[in-house]
């Protein structure tokens, strides 16, 4: 008898706790859901996802100099490489560099190389896109926050910055035509 | 509580039905407190008025401010050129963000040197290291709202900062700015948490104040009070020696608004926000320059970060590094010494931030990084172990009224 009322006892706990701990579950669920939407709203909106490509003419642009575009709010670079360029990026050896890419894997006609104009490391403006800059000991673009050196490819060679300058996806629509994003 | 203190009708009639009046007798004008503070306590209650200068000048500058990357820049000129007053108004939070930062780390390091943190306030000391961090949030965002060259360029070196996290840094990232760059979607949302963090600040002070005054003021010899012998109440004698304290800082907080009013500020904020050009050489605000030395003393993009917010993390534990029962540095000959040490090094950080992070910079950065660490990882567990603390006083009279050095008080009851 006693041993009877006990399990019933038992059993009755055990429905009771099966009731709290799925009700606490649902309200966490809720709850998350509910949250989902307030910190999603910080991702991109539509609109901004919407601008995101551009395009570039580059028929004015001659052997040796560079432009820089504007992409999604941040500087694009485009340098028409001389042939002295394009073979120091071909030849330089890979297997040293901090992040190892053949130049061949970071164009597609090269003579163009195009890069988000972005360090790698804390997000500054290379130097290296106007005659007069300061272009770093390979030659590439020089980033004065933290002083990161990168290579006529953008690859990083020396200073803070963990990786190569990115290569954003772009597509020549003609000769001298590219398109970004 | 003790009942019909108050004369005045109305007075008496609303405190009966909310006691109000009764609590603010009780926690302000009864209140004990030690009786040989010195001024260093002074920087708890001038924090305050810092806080809510802070908060009307905001209120009153978000009346004019447009928070559009298009009109941000222009708007704060107007407010310095058109809006009456809006120049003195602007000066004063430019200005007082810096005050607030210099009140606050006298506070902390009071709080070092006197071993206020140790038991039973290690939760007091908590709360004051997280609004310190939300002060530093919040001064962030809103040197990002004039949308000059630094702010943004600021915002866009720190923000990225979460970049170094492994796998979903870049994900954070995009979602802090709301799209690819620091933009417009970005300086709304400062706006928005710049406005609302300071009431938050203001919540977390009322639970330090409510922690505060659960034991009590530490005190210059820090021991703990006995009794009423040891304590004064806080009205009118502390009330009138922190409104003397507040004159002082006034007239030091008013000579830099009216004549030095961008002493602290940096020239490239005049020039307005342009994503396609960096400055070439990025600052923080001098209150974040040490945190920004040990960032790029570390020559590792993720270990600089994690570095940088140990530096401010390290601070909520040393309730438990420091293994010493002696409160006061007063008592410990070495700690005491490696105090002035630490504030050295702090400084001497603050100094290599503001450098380029190149040749002779960068090695003293490291060393004084790894000072910083030492101090409080090794040398807080460790010291008691090897440093003879002197005898402590009996009692906080003791030594005040015999106007005798603690030294002495001791050699008394040794008598006795
Ligand atoms: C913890 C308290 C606060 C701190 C440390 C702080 C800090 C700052 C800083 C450093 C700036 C940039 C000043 C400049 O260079 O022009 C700023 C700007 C601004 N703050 Fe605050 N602030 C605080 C509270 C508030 C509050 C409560 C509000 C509004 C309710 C506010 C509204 C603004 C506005 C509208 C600006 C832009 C105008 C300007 O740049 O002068 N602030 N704040
Ligand atoms: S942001 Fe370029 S080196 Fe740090």
């Amino acid at each position: 008898m006693s041993t009877k009322s006990k399990t019933k006892k038992n059993k009755d706990e055990g429905k009771r706790d099966f009731l709290v701990v799925s009700t606490y579950a649902m309200a966490g669920i809720g709850a998350a859901s509910f949250a989902w939407p307030l910190i999603d709203q910080m991702n991109p909106a539509a609109d901004t996802l919407a601008l995101a490509s551009t395009e570039i003419d580059l028929s004015s642009l001659e052997e040796g100099q560079a432009i820089t575009v504007k992409w999604r709010g941040k500087p694009v670079f485009v340098r028409h490489r001389t042939a002295e360029e394009i073979k120091n990026a071909q030849e330089a050896s890979i297997d040293d560099m901090r992040d190892p890419e053949k130049d061949s894997d970071r164009v597609t006609n090269e003579k163009y190389i195009v890069l988000v104009g972005v360090c790698t490391h804390l997000g500054c403006v290379p130097l290296g896109q106007k005659s007069g800059d300061v272009k770093g000991q390979y030659g590439g673009w020089f980033c004065p926050c933290h002083g990161s050196h990168y290579d006529h490819s953008g690859r990083i060679r020396k200073g803070p910055a963990p990786t190569n300058l990115a290569v954003p996806s772009y597509e020549f629509l003609s000769d001298t035509l590219i398109k970004i994003g | 509580m003790s009942k019909a203190k108050f004369k005045n009708p109305v007075v008496k009639w609303i405190d009966h039905r909310l006691p109000i009046f009764s609590f603010m007798d009780h926690e302000l004008n009864h209140y004990p407190t030690p009786k040989n503070l010195n001024y260093f306590w002074n920087f708890g209650s001038l924090a305050g008025i810092a806080l809510v200068t802070m908060i009307i000048t905001g209120i009153v500058l978000s009346m004019n401010y447009t928070a559009h990357v298009d009109y941000a820049f222009d708007s704060v000129e107007r407010i310095m050129r058109d809006v009456n007053h809006g120049w003195l108004i602007r000066y004063i939070h430019m200005n007082g963000a810096s005050f607030f930062f210099i009140v606050v780390y006298i506070h902390i390091f009071r709080g070092l040197y006197y071993g206020s943190y140790k038991a039973p306030r290690e939760l007091l000391w908590i709360l004051g290291v997280l609004i310190l961090l939300l002060m530093m949030a919040t001064a962030f965002m809103g040197y990002v709202l004039p949308w000059g060259q630094m702010s943004f360029w600021g915002a866009t070196v720190i923000t990225n900062l979460f970049s170094a996290i492994p796998l979903v840094g870049e994900s954070i990232v995009t979602w802090l700015w709301g799209g690819f760059s620091v933009d417009n979607s970005t300086l709304n949302r400062f706006f928005s948490l710049h406005f609302v963090l300071p009431f938050v600040i203001v919540g977390v002070v009322i639970l330090h104040l409510v922690a505060l005054h659960r034991f009590g003021s530490n005190n210059p010899i820090g021991i703990d009070v006995k009794g009423t012998q040891d304590t004064l109440p806080f009205n009118p004698y502390y009330t009138i020696k922190d409104l003397f304290g507040l004159g002082v800082f006034l007239t030091i907080f008013a000579a830099a608004v009216f004549f030095f009013p961008n002493f602290m500020g940096h020239p490239d904020n005049y020039i307005e926000a342009n994503p396609m050009v960096t400055p070439a050489h990025i600052v923080p605000e001098w209150y974040f320059l040490p945190f920004y030395a040990i960032l790029r003393a570390i020559p590792d993009k993720l270990g600089g970060v994690l570095f940088m917010f140990g530096s401010i993390a390290v601070l909520f534990v040393i309730p438990w590094l420091d293994r010493s029962s002696v409160r006061s540095s007063q008592f410990r000959p070495i700690f005491k010494i490696f105090f002035w040490i630490l504030l050295a090094d702090c400084v001497l950080l603050g100094y290599l931030g503001a450098m380029p992070a190149e040749g002779i910079y960068v090695i003293l950065s490291r060393i004084a990084t790894a000072y910083y660490f030492f101090h409080f990882l090794i040398l807080f567990p460790l010291l008691p172990y090897i440093e003879k603390t002197k005898p402590l006083p009996i009692s906080i009279s003791e030594p005040v009224l015999s106007g005798s050095s603690p030294a002495s008080a001791f050699a008394f009851r040794e008598k006795k």
